[in-house]
């Protein structure tokens, strides 16, 4: 393999490999703006200036290929002086608008003042003047002023979202980006810019000053909104999402996620529909109750009703370690066959990019796990059959809501003996049940997807429950997290006492008189991999950060 | 100090006659007692009498509210970081004024602040400052959680301090 030197530092590259590539595989960073690895080199920040021996100038890293032999300095006086001088010309019409800017605290402007400049300015004129907040999407503010011309966003649109839709106009001093007439930045992947610009230009409206940065904790977690099961950050303040953000995985979603997954999956966590505590229902209203009230009058309920009236569907929304437990808990404990989950699909839905048609996280898995008929028992077009015919007389759902599927179960649900739900947030079908167990979202949860690919991907909690204590689960803490008492009120974010499914059932269990002794998901994760032939091999650490794909004699897409 | 020393090492027998007879030393200590009783006091009938401290003196901190009757926070959140006690709670919001940011939310809990100063040393607009105020006392600790109502103080109360500043920071 071809060798280059940066630094002194003798290393490999492929043929083809630019300097900055090259550095980057190796640890090496070398200070840039507008070079990104999944964008075309535009090569106009000149951030990456390093010097090359026996080539006549300073070239830039980016868009350098290296070559056998190259002796590549970017710690060089030379190169230091480049970099300075090319921070202050960027800093010159930048604005000094950090304590209003929602970039502070990630701003790779920010970063690099406090490391690769002078720290003085010797720009005495007025600074140039531009238009500030303008919304330049439905999702994305735009500020001009701050922004630095490094072009990422415009690269983005063209190239990944394949949508132009920004561009550059006027020279000099007065360039600015702007969408082309009649145009707004609103393609589906449009908030992706406000995590690749550098700078405080384009903003994210939904979380537009909302927190700082360094106040929130962030657990690394896997995007609830379709099959794809794009790797993100969750990011939590007092005990709050306030916003997620895509983490890099090239086998899934690479550096980018979908607005629709950015936007409108973490909202239920914290919503006022939230189930707060177990619910049964007395005199026609759910009333809250303890969880030994619950479990008990589940149980007795349950346990008067023969074995082929119940039917159990379970979630494409649960990980595999609740609807493994489910379909377990179904076999076993009730002894029904009858078991099966619903599939949400909307094919206007998925793009060629990332979005998939499937709008679950876990239909695969959930189906591997067992959540599928067993010897002749009924699928869910069976079950919702039979449930009409009246010869399903009690129904145990997890999280999920059965009359958005079929309006008209509406009328039948009621007049089922039991009809227990496990459910995050109050619905449809909540309003007809007997019994409705709290289940914890995946924010509050560890657990595993398995997504349209087949790849296996954890979910950590994020956000605590009542039983749970932060810092005891080893979950994320912010400063806020660790130092705050019960007497702050900046500490008192709501918890909710709900449980994982997988929790509630094997709790369920118990009480019916099989006993089920799991401490933790992982124990679940560890007995699915000794007993699913797909899962073999398979732990918490191996899946890792980012995932590991399970072997399927065929990838079943929905 | 050797003079000190050499007193010290003064032994009875280098005494003086004046000194050995003990008479003009009693006047001299009575003559002392009797000029302080007769000098100004310095003890204040508090609380009847105020004592108001110089513009260095760091009283609980209070937020700058300007003449146009808006604060001059921006909620950057630079105090409530750099707070040591975590005592200050900032949350953001948008304004339609110029500036865009606005405290939504602005607290301190004056059980948690130690009054070292930091927040009005780290703040980029002026907009915190530590006043004179000194009187705390709480019956409750929800009490001791001051809100934007408590701690916005017009400008024209706080010049001296903010003059203090611009001198000294």
């Amino acid at each position: 393999m071809p060798k280059i030197i940066i630094d002194g530092k003798e290393i490999e590259f492929r043929q083809g490999q630019t300097i900055i590539e090259a550095a980057k595989e190796h640890g090496i960073e070398i200070p840039h703006f507008c070079w990104h690895p999944k964008l075309s080199v535009s090569g106009n920040c000149r951030m990456c200036l390093v010097e090359v021996e026996k080539m006549p100038k300073l070239v830039i890293a980016c868009a350098t290929v290296a070559s056998d032999g190259m002796v590549v300095h970017t710690e060089s006086p030379k190169a230091i002086a480049a970099r300075n001088a090319v921070m202050e010309f960027l800093l010159i019409n930048h604005p000094l608008d950090c304590p209003i800017c929602d970039e502070a605290g990630e701003c790779k402007l920010q970063d690099y003042a406090y490391q690769h400049s002078l720290g003085e300015s010797r720009f005495v004129e007025e600074k140039v003047h531009k238009d500030k907040r303008v919304k330049i999407g439905p999702r994305v503010m735009f500020d001009a002023e701050r922004c630095i011309s490094c072009s990422r966003c415009i690269r983005f649109c063209d190239e990944i979202a394949k949508d132009p839709e920004l561009t550059f106009v006027k020279r000099g001093d007065r360039v600015t980006i702007t969408t082309f007439p009649g145009e707004e930045l609103d393609n589906p992947y449009s908030m992706n810019v406000v995590d690749i610009c550098p700078v405080g230009a384009l903003t994210n409206v939904d979380f537009r000053f909302k927190a700082r940065v360094w106040d929130m904790s962030h657990t690394n977690s896997i995007c609830f909104g379709c099959a794809r099961g794009c790797n993100i950050e969750i990011w939590v303040r007092n005990n709050e999402i306030l916003r997620l953000t895509p983490r890099h995985n090239e086998e899934v979603n690479s550096y980018w996620m979908c607005d629709h997954g950015r936007l409108n999956t973490f909202k239920f966590v914290n919503s006022e529909t939230r189930v707060d505590s177990p619910h049964i229902r007395k005199d026609g209203k759910l009333v809250r109750v303890g969880w030994d009230e619950a479990f008990a009058e589940t149980a007795s309920r349950l346990k008067s009703i023969n074995k082929e009236q119940i039917a159990v569907i379970g979630s494409p929304y649960a990980t595999c370690e609740d609807n493994y437990i489910t379909s377990k808990f179904a076999r076993s404990v009730l002894g029904t066959n009858n078991i099966d989950f619903i599939r949400h699909t909307d094919y206007s839905f998925a793009d060629d990019i990332l979005r998939r048609e499937d709008l679950t996280p876990n239909s695969l898995g959930a189906e591997l796990v067992g959540v599928r008929p067993q010897k002749n028992g009924l699928n869910i077009e069976g079950i919702i059959k039979s449930i009409k015919d009246g010869k399903i007389k009690a129904l145990y759902l997890i999280e999920d809501d059965l009359l958005s599927i079929d309006h008209e179960l509406e009328n039948y649900l009621a007049k089922l003996e039991v009809f227990i739900v496990n459910a995050t947030n109050f619905n449809q079908s909540t309003n007809f049940a007997d019994i409705v167990f709290p289940a914890a979202t995946y924010a509050e949860k560890n657990g595993t997807f398995v997504n349209f690919q087949g790849r296996v991907q954890r979910i950590r909690p994020a956000v605590a429950t009542i039983e749970v204590d932060r810092a005891l689960e080893g979950m994320a803490l912010s400063r806020l997290d660790k130092f705050g008492t019960k007497f702050d009120r900046w500490a008192q974010g709501k918890h909710f006492d709900a449980r994982a499914t997988w929790k509630i059932l094997s709790s369920l269990s118990n009480v019916l008189g099989s006993k089920m002794k799991y401490q933790m998901a992982e124990d679940v994760f560890n007995e699915m991999a000794s007993s699913i032939p797909e899962f073999k091999g398979l732990d918490y650490d191996v899946i890792g950060e980012l995932g590991a794909q399970l072997k399927l004699e065929k990838v079943n897409v929905v | 100090m050797s003079q000190t020393s050499n007193s010290l090492k003064k032994r009875k027998k280098d005494l003086t006659f004046w000194q050995k007879i003990y008479i003009p030393e009693i006047a001299k200590g009575l003559a002392l007692t009797f000029k302080n009783m007769v000098r100004p006091k310095f003890t204040m009938e508090y609380p009847e009498e105020k004592f108001i401290p110089p513009p260095s003196y760091r009283g609980r901190p209070v937020l700058v509210l300007e003449e146009t009757g808006e604060e001059r926070c921006v909620a950057c959140g630079l105090c409530s970081r750099v707070c040591p006690a975590l005592a200050i709670e900032v949350q953001a919001a948008e304004t339609e004024r110029e500036k865009e940011r606005y405290p939504e939310k602005f607290e301190i809990n004056m059980l948690r602040c130690i009054f070292c100063g930091l927040c009005e040393e780290v703040c980029p607009e002026e907009a915190i400052v530590m006043s004179k105020d000194y009187e705390l006392a709480f019956t409750n600790r929800e009490d001791a959680i001051y809100g934007k109502d408590k701690l916005l103080t017009p400008v024209s109360q706080l010049e001296d301090r903010i003059e203090f500043l611009r001198k000294y920071k």
